[in-house]
């Protein structure tokens, strides 16, 4: 019975062609005849039949290669099918397995034997299919197993199947390195091969080789030295300029001597792709060859004015790696760099964005801005932001080392808002309040430019731009002295429009509204009692032309306005919205108030220019930047588990929503725990204003103390804070011995900039200082062995630990085989005495290089 | 998951994959040195012919593509595309690539997309003879064309064997 189901099969089964041609005939519904062919298959492939199973082995995988169907469960039919006695079979069975098998394949082992039988056979087309398959799948024990086969073939008589041993010899190595003892010696035998087939094939091997690791080939330079000065094949000079590439950079002498060869090349009227292996190869370890690289350059500057796109984007590509070490050569073909930006092709321009990007410094960084900007202009919207990216990221390296003038520079940042494909409002929004934070001489410029970013009508409907106007609204409230009339900032902070913001932007909105009614109450009340108030003489310094421009009609309309502003705002469903708009409108109601009283009572205007003499030092804190690793640097306290499991929160949040008593009685004596020190450190400033009137931070500190009670498990613990504040008092200490912010004592080393040190760390949201001190050693010391372990890894190359973290056990074969190479050398200089004349001279060259490198260059010389 | 899209250290291949794709996105030949799991073939298939088959013709022909290069070449209606690495030289892979369809045009006699799509096995055996383990190894197209013949020949007298009558008559009574 399965004998005739097996003849049905081979009388009847579909060929391949049938298989392609009723897949081309399916219009729709091509996955349901795959799966009925993969029925067809599964069975067919079970046949007694060899020539049946093989059939339908090519067919599994003809779909596996073009239709992405599994093939791994035909693992062990693809090896019946190698089996076969007939070329055909053989051939699909081996085609399979090198197309499915990979490491992890159970049945691998079952091959060996068919392997090392191939490879012995006759036929030396049998031998070349056996090869090319282990050259696919060669596992570890394959190459082990294999290798003296691979051996014999590699002084095989037939070119054809000796180069094909040369191909597999790099897998067999990679896999087995043992096996470098065994073949290296003929392999670098056919370094000198006349046969140009051959050495093609065996200075690839090598090539591929010294990227691994260059310096184990280092000894061979007299032989491929020879190739490069004698060979005339494309091919073969480009992998051993590739070679030349890898040993120079580490040889410096050998580059002097290669640098000679490869002008001549060069000046040859070579095929493109070995004229760029030699510009290539000079760029990246030869530049210090001057003749060389200036040749180099040259030819890069004919690829740059060539028709063909792909030289040209090869000629900027060359520039590139040249250009951190010899910028001239860049800044040469400037205008071609210029010109490529206008490129169709996209990798052209990128190229050529990059390029000018290398270029720019504090001289030219306006200039190149400049083009780049109109660039952005007339691109699509990919390389418009890709442009403005690079630009933003250029200026800001190094805390903006290359801006002197930061008026342009925040001009700039304007313009690039306005750009109508940009969608990096994040960056430029986070550098305009970073750079309104450090640098002090910008502000004034800041602001405008930010009143100028709020009444654009083209910013609001674009969700890409809010952040930038939520940072212009910062600005404009923050640095609201430095505004000509504060007016104009609160209508813009005001209009109507900003009702098309998400309410995050319009709370920042809103609150800077409040900031600039504070200045401005401030203002205006400085002037009024210009004779008795101490307050004001801090601030005229910088106000005094402002002081007079506040009338009482002037603020009155100002308080007008802001009022007409928010009170639309106060039953906004956006609770902080709401509350910030109430805020604001509790205070203007109580301000208003005593203003119009002003005249009848002056009692009412002292208090009122108490209440914003008090507001004003809420505000008067500066902000300063943040070091990026400012967190890390604040310490774990020793009872903060962070992974704890919160459960219990949701107990606690909801507690948090029944209504608060509010007490005002125990204010002051339970303030003295808080260990949030923002309240505190306002209070010790102004300690009279604070204590005496103002009833805002006593009921504020009371809510914290109140929620600190009753969730004392989430806060950390204050004793030692407490005891620290007590003992040295101000405030300025404390701050000394918080952790610097690094970019900014960066700064101050650098006389160039024209960056004003700002405050070292702002004083917001800031943990127990006690323990904070108390930590630091600890936590430098829980660094040390991270970075430890960076530095080692930085030290070591680069690539072993990467392939280690992909798979540990081959970087150790990687390991052996280096050992195992020198190990071989070693070998070979004992056996040099007996060997024939031609090897003996190798020995020397060997033995001389393996001893100083020096003496590669003697011989070459 | 390193696999797909992180850098192959542990290769030395200097070609990663082989892809030939139609204009209308269909595929024609895959030839995977590098390995790469079923799955992730696929994705690298879709990923790539997307960004490939957009591209202008007046472009270059390189792809910046996951930190390696993809040098693409189209003939008449067939991208032929393989994948590279960084430092190697794209220009050179443009000839292997042409060399490719040299011979290609010279066994089937100036070829077609339909010759590559009845005999995908046989652009596949002429692949092999021109790449091992990723390496250029046969740059003579005569040489190639000379293997590939012989090898013909040995499948075609197989074949008549397996065919005769007489065979068919032993496998039926086995």
């Amino acid at each position: 019975m399965a004998s005739s189901n097996s003849l049905m099969d081979s009388l009847f089964q579909r060929s391949l062609e049938d298989l392609i041609k009723g897949i081309r005939l399916q219009l729709h519904g091509e996955s349901s005849f795959i799966s009925k062919s993969l029925d067809e298959i599964r069975r067919e492939i079970k046949s007694t039949d060899l020539s049946t199973k093989s059939i339908a082995l090519q067919k599994l995988s003809y779909l596996a290669a073009l239709h992405g169907v599994d093939m791994s469960w035909a693992a062990f039919h693809a090896v019946e099918v190698v089996s076969s006695s007939r070329f055909e079979d053989k051939r699909i069975g081996y085609h399979a397995i090198a197309q499915s098998f990979n490491d992890q394949t159970p049945v691998l082992l079952l091959i060996t034997n068919q392997l090392r039988k191939d490879l012995n056979s006759s036929n030396e087309y049998e031998v070349s299919l056996a090869l090319e398959c282990l050259s696919r799948i060669g596992t570890d024990d394959l190459a082990r197993d294999l290798t003296s086969e691979v051996f014999t073939l590699l002084g095989s008589s037939k070119a054809f199947v000796k180069k094909k041993a040369i191909g597999v010899v790099l897998r067999v190595f990679d896999k087995y390195p043992d096996a470098v003892k065994v073949c290296f010696k003929r392999l670098v035998e056919n370094l000198e091969s006349s046969d140009p087939h051959i050495l093609s094939a065996v200075v690839g091997v090598f090539c591929e080789l010294t990227t691994k690791d260059p310096r184990s080939y280092l000894p061979l330079a007299p032989e491929f030295y020879k190739i490069l000065v004698d060979s005339r094949n494309n091919w073969v000079l480009i992998k051993v300029l590739k070679v030349f590439a890898k040993l120079a950079s580490i040889e410096p002498r050998l580059a002097k001597k290669v640098a000679d060869p490869i002008c001549e090349h060069m000046r040859r009227n070579v095929g493109k792709s070995l004229l760029f292996e030699c510009i290539r190869t000079v760029v990246s370890s030869l530049s210090d060859q001057e003749t060389a690289l200036k040749l180099a350059v040259a030819r890069i500057r004919d690829f740059l004015v060539d028709d063909d796109p792909n030289l040209r984007y090869l000629g900027l590509h060359a520039l590139s790696i040249v250009a951190p070490k010899h910028l001239w050569a860049v800044l040469e073909n400037r205008e071609a760099i210029v010109k490529a930006l206008s490129d169709e092709d996209p990798n052209v321009k990128l190229e050529a964005l990059h390029l000018l990007m290398a270029m720019v410094n504090e001289d030219n960084v306006s200039e190149i801005s400049r083009i780049l900007m109109n660039y952005a202009l007339k691109s699509d919207l990919l390389f418009c932001n890709e442009v403005i990216a690079s630009v933003l990221l250029a200026c800001s390296r190094n805390s903006y080392e290359i801006i002197v003038d930061f008026d342009w520079y925040v001009s700039l940042l304007g313009e690039m808002a306005r750009i109508p494909h940009c969608q990096r409002g994040q960056e430029i929004g986070h550098q305009l309040i970073d750079i309104g934070m450090r640098v002090k001489d910008a502000r004034r410029e800041l602001v405008r430019i930010s009143r100028a970013l709020l009444i654009d009508p083209a910013l609001l409907g674009n969700q890409f731009l809010h952040p930038i106007l939520s940072a212009a609204a910062w600005a404009s409230g923050e640095y609201v002295e430095f505004s000509k009339t504060s007016y104009d900032i609160a209508e813009a902070l005001l209009q109507p429009r900003t009702s098309l913001l998400p309410p995050s932007i319009r709370a920042i909105y809103i609150h800077s509204t409040f900031k600039v009614l504070v200045f401005s109450l401030k203002a205006y009340f400085s002037a009024q009692d210009s004779t008795s108030s101490p307050l004001v003489e801090e601030s005229t310094n910088y106000v005094s032309s402002l002081v007079n421009a506040f009338t009482y009609e002037s603020i009155s309309s100002l308080v007008d306005m802001i009022e007409l502003g928010l009170c639309s705002l106060s039953g906004t469903l956006d609770v902080e919205v709401q509350e910030r708009a109430k805020n604001v409108l509790g205070f203007t109601g109580m301000i208003k108030h005593k203003i119009i009283e002003k005249v009848t009572s002056p009692e009412s205007v002292i208090e009122a220019s108490r209440a914003v003499a008090f507001m004003e030092d809420v505000f008067s804190e500066e902000l300063g930047p943040v070091s990026s690793t400012a967190q890390e640097k604040v310490p774990l306290p020793d009872g903060l588990e962070l992974n704890e499991n919160l459960e219990d929160l949701q107990e606690i949040c909801g507690e948090f929503l029944k209504p608060v008593v509010d007490s005002n009685s125990n204010s002051f004596s339970s303030s003295e725990k808080i260990s949030f020190s923002v309240a505190k450190l306002r209070i010790s400033d102004q300690l009279e204003a604070s204590s005496s009137s103002s009833s805002h931070p006593p009921e504020s500190a009371s809510l914290l103390a109140e929620h600190r009670k009753r969730h004392g498990l989430y806060y950390l613990s204050s004793q030692k804070s407490d005891d620290h504040d007590d003992s040295n008092g101000n405030n300025n200490n404390t701050l000394n011995e918080y952790p610097p912010a690094n970019e900014i004592l960066a700064d101050s080393f650098n006389p160039k900039k024209k960056m004003n040190q700002s405050k070292p760390r702002p004083v917001v949201v800031k943990l127990d200082e006690g323990d904070d001190i108390k930590m630091k050693p600890d936590g430098s010391s829980n660094h040390e062995p991270l970075s430890r372990a960076i530095q080692t890894a930085l030290m070591g190359k680069g690539k072993e630990k990467e392939r280690e973290k992909d798979n540990p056990e081959r970087s150790l074969d990687s390991g052996t085989k280096e050992q195992s190479l020198r190990k071989d050398k070693k070998t070979k200089k004992k056996n040099g005495e007996k060997s024939s004349k031609h090897r003996s001279r190798r020995r020397s060259d060997k033995d001389a290089s393996a001893a100083k490198p020096v003496d590669i260059v003697d011989f070459l010389l | 998951m390193i696999g797909c899209f992180g850098r192959r250290y542990d290769m030395l291949d200097n070609i990663h994959f082989v892809l030939l794709v139609s204009r209308q996105g269909k595929v024609r030949l895959t030839k995977w040195y590098s390995p790469y799991a079923q799955k992730e073939r696929s994705k690298v298939i879709r990923e790539l012919s997307g960004v490939i088959l957009n591209r202008g013709p007046k472009l270059c022909n390189f792809v910046e593509w996951r930190g390696y290069k993809v040098v693409y070449k189209r003939y008449a209606s067939l991208y032929f595309c393989m994948c590279i690495d960084q430092e190697d030289n794209e220009l050179e892979v443009l000839e292997i690539i042409h060399h490719y369809v040299e011979i290609l045009d010279r066994y089937f006699g100036s070829v077609c997309e339909l010759d590559l799509i009845f005999n995908f096995h046989k652009a596949y055996y002429i692949l092999d003879e021109l790449l091992i383990a990723g390496e250029l190894q046969e740059s003579s197209k005569k040489t190639v064309a000379r293997i590939i013949s012989a090898q013909d020949q040995l499948v075609e007298v197989a074949k008549e064997e397996a065919s005769s009558i007489s065979n068919i008559i032993a496998q039926a009574t086995k």
